[in-house]
């Protein structure tokens, strides 16, 4: 031993820099990210291996794209009352906020369900080509996850209006939202444009 | 998502000590180190189905049409079904619950000094979900038709037709087991790197982790990037099987070689997944046990990162011949190539870390070196079959069946081995016998190397892969080649009569091991810091961190190692 070490000062932590909540949050949805990329890539993999004008096959409907895009501005607009909620406001406005969402959200899903319904009734289905399973595939999966989400807004809506809403965890949930509706303008890109 | 254990910075180890029922203790705990027991008593008990698999097939490829001990004839379906299962088994409910789910549960709050995971709930539901999805696996030996058995790659149309594979229930039975598991790692993955980001111990900045939190932390992250693509397809794959869509079907539209592509862009990653883990565990024994500065921290690091981002980019060397255009044939060739440097590098930083160290053979340390010399043939034969040319000819022979079995099981058994026998006084308070482990190492060792070297000339005679009774390919199954089949059963006979020595070994030191006390080797990382075995909350006092894990041997110091936590 040659010098007489003296103790160091006592290390000190910070804050850290994303808290837990958003960080395991934007993991999630990272690796949400990549599913939608594995589904994509199919689809354009496929698409692009199927002989020229095979693609979407000729006896296929046509898929609705104006009013799917009409239905896609309630999505987007939920997409802004969350932001609108996540703003520094009062605990009300903020509740009101979600509220506007989660009902903007139920419009587009509804909106989903029954056109859904309307092309399986003229024979567009899972298996009636491998266009038709990617389509309620993809589609499918996004719907799954909106619906997954407007039960998580709803249940935060309630934790919110309790006052029980730590704003790390309506930080995540925000984010888990903003996802899903961020993934829609490129899933209709690619499946209905 | 619910609770949050990053701002807490006092240990509730204890302040509130309810007395627990054995059931909340041990089937219902959100403790990080008993989850990791529950994952490494799950994942050695699947070890056993697995390596008894491998004694059904290895037998019957022996000793063709014979009765195998223990097991009775093995049809064609049988074979088929046990060498799916032995793979998959061996890298989903093996590999990656003991490497990353019991080692990183076990390991990430303690070495960077914090009281449990940020998540300890969603922890919990990581390994019930994963104990379901091992269950479902099971059920699927037991269902009408019996298990699947397309292979662990699942590639359709075999995988995708009951008509073709004869099994109505069993694969779909294999794909829903296997998504499950991986849901539990993405669960088990988040918790990993949110408390590798935010629960450190004060002090404690991004090159002092240890190596083996950093590897788990990076292998977790490639996890998630990766399978993503693979859970789509699965998707896919049980739409095809269930409801008959026609993703993969070529007669609809669709494209069997889709499969391929997204499972491989899985399945390299992965590898890589297994590996890294390993990997660290080598690097904190090795230090420890040559009393030396782990060489070039900073290159491991960013050459793991390195090899994580580099293995998205390989994926298709696993489908030379699957009719992929020749020219992207090469790209991929050059990729392979090139993340073999990486892998070398890393080798051979842990070789200057040995060099000129005190070094002592004790038990870890023995099974951190066969790592490395073992691992290194199976990185070298690699570069074989990533040069295209060359893998037309390797493909789907015993010669692949040998390269990634050089890189497997030194991952999966002797990196485990490693890890078990290193922390085994953290974790239970005790030793293990010393003399009984080396008898079981050198055995364990020598065997599987029979095993394997008489696989790479098989390989390379041409001897294909997947066929259960070569009697029926005179030009295989000439007495030559019968004889190096024999000699390779014979020595996973061997192999698997030294195992019970360590399993007898590991329950009885649990118990009446010689008593270990805190620091046995006289390691720096936090976990040696708090007593053996950590107590709930582990640390009586939640360290503070000075300096990196690999200080030691220091000129400064009377000790010849220096705990990250001591001030002075
Ligand atoms: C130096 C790095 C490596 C290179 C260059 C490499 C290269 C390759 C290539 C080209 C193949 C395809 C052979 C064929 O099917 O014809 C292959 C197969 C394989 N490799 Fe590696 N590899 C490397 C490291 C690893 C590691 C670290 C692991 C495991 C942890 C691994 C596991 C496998 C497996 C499981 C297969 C065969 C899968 C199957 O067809 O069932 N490899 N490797
Ligand atoms: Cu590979």
């Amino acid at each position: 031993m040659t010098t007489a070490a003296l103790p160091l000062p006592k290390p000190v932590k910070g804050p850290p820099l994303v808290t837990s909540e958003v960080f395991g949050m934007l993991i999630w949805v990272f690796a949400e990210v990549m599913l939608f990329a594995g589904f994509i890539s199919g689809y354009n993999l496929v698409g692009a291996r199927a002989p020229a004008g095979w693609w979407p096959p000729p006896g296929d409907p046509a898929l609705p794209v104006a009013s799917t895009a009409a239905a896609s501005l309630a999505l987007l607009a939920s997409g802004v009352a969350v932001w609108w909620a996540g703003r520094p406001a009062s605990r009300a406005a903020a509740g009101r906020a979600l509220g506007i969402a989660v009902v903007l959200a139920l419009v587009f899903v509804g909106y989903q369900v029954a056109e859904f319904a309307r092309l399986l009734a003229i024979g567009f289905t899972l298996v009636s080509s491998a266009h038709g399973g990617f389509f309620y595939t993809i589609i499918g999966a996004h719907a799954l996850h909106a619906v997954s989400a407007v039960v998580a807004l709803g249940w935060g809506w309630r934790k919110l209006s309790n006052g029980a809403l730590s704003e790390p965890l309506f930080a995540a949930l925000r984010i888990y939202w903003f996802f899903v509706v961020l993934l829609w303008p490129v899933l209709f890109t690619v499946v209905y444009l | 998502m619910a609770e949050s254990h990053a701002h807490a910075h006092e240990p509730h180890g204890h302040a509130h000590h309810e007395p627990e029922g054995w059931f909340k203790h041990y089937f219902w705990s959100t403790d990080h180190k008993m989850i990791a027991k529950q994952y490494l008593l799950t994942g050695m008990l699947m070890g056993v189905v697995g390596a008894y698999f491998a004694y059904v097939f290895r037998m019957q490829l022996a000793f063709p049409g014979k009765p195998v001990p223990g097991y009775g004839m093995v049809t064609g379906a049988d074979y088929n079904a046990l060498i799916t299962n032995h793979g998959a088994v061996m890298i989903f409910w093996v590999a990656m619950p003991v490497l990353i789910a019991a080692f990183g549960n076990y390991l990430i709050p303690l070495m960077i000094g914090a009281d449990d995971m940020v998540f300890p709930r969603l922890n919990r539901l990581s390994y019930q979900i994963f104990l379901v999805s091992a269950i479902i696996l099971g059920a699927s030996f037991f269902v009408q038709g019996g298990a699947f058995g397309g292979a662990w790659t699942s590639y359709p149309p075999l995988s995708a037709k009951a008509e073709y594979n004869l099994t109505p229930l069993g694969p779909s039975l294999w794909l829903i087991a296997v998504a499950l598991e991986f849901v539990a790692f993405l669960l088990g993955g988040i918790n990993f790197v949110t408390t590798a980001m935010n629960a450190r111990a004060p002090g404690m900045k991004a090159f002092d982790i240890p190596m083996a939190v950093w590897m788990i932390v990076i292998a977790s992250i490639m996890f998630m990037a990766s399978v993503g693509p693979l859970v789509a397809g699965a998707v896919m794959l049980l739409f095809d099987q269930l409801i008959g869509t026609g993703f993969f079907d070529p007669d609809r539209g669709g494209d069997p070689v889709l499969w391929q592509h997204l499972f491989w862009f899985f399945g390299h990653p992965e590898v890589y997944v297994v590996l890294l883990p390993a990997m660290g565990f080598v690097a904190e024994i090795i230090t420890v046990f040559s009393r030396k500065k782990l060489f070039a921290y900073k290159t491991v690091l960013y050459t793991s990162i390195g090899t994580g981002v580099l293995s998205f980019f390989v994926w298709a060397h696993h489908q030379f011949i699957a009719g992929i255009d020749p020219r992207m044939a090469n790209v991929f060739s050059v990729t392979t190539v090139l993340i073999s440097i990486p892998i070398a590098e890393m080798c051979f930083v842990y070789i200057a870390t040995l060099y000129g160290g005190s070094i002592t053979f004790s038990v870890p340390m023995l099974w951190a070196l066969a790592f490395i010399g073992e691992f290194l043939v199976g990185g070298v034969t690699g570069i074989f079959l990533g040069a295209s040319g060359a893998d037309i000819y390797f493909h789907d022979t015993y010669f692949v069946v040998a390269h990634f079995h050089y890189t497997f099981f030194p991952i999966a058994i002797i990196g485990t081995f490693a890890g078990i026998t290193y922390w085994f006084p953290k974790m239970y308070g005790r030793h293990m016998n010393e003399l009984a482990n080396k008898v079981h190492f050198w055995i364990t060792t020598v065997a599987f190397n029979g095993i394997f070297i008489p696989l790479f000339i098989l390989g390379a005679s041409g001897d294909h892969r997947r066929i259960f009774d070569y009697s029926n390919f005179p030009e295989l199954a000439t007495p030559e080649m019968q004889a190096m089949r024999v000699f390779a059963t014979v020595s996973l006979l061997v192999l698997l009569a030294a195992q019970p020595i360590f399993l007898v070994n590991f329950f009885y030191s649990m118990f009446k091991g010689k008593q270990a006390g805190a620091n046995p080797w006289n390691a720096n990382t936090l976990e040696w810091q708090c007593p053996s075995p950590p107590p709930h909350g582990n640390f009586d006092v939640l360290p503070d961190v000075y300096r990196g894990p690999y200080e030691y041997s220091s000129p400064d110091r009377a000790d010849d190692f220096w705990p990250q936590n001591s001030p002075s």
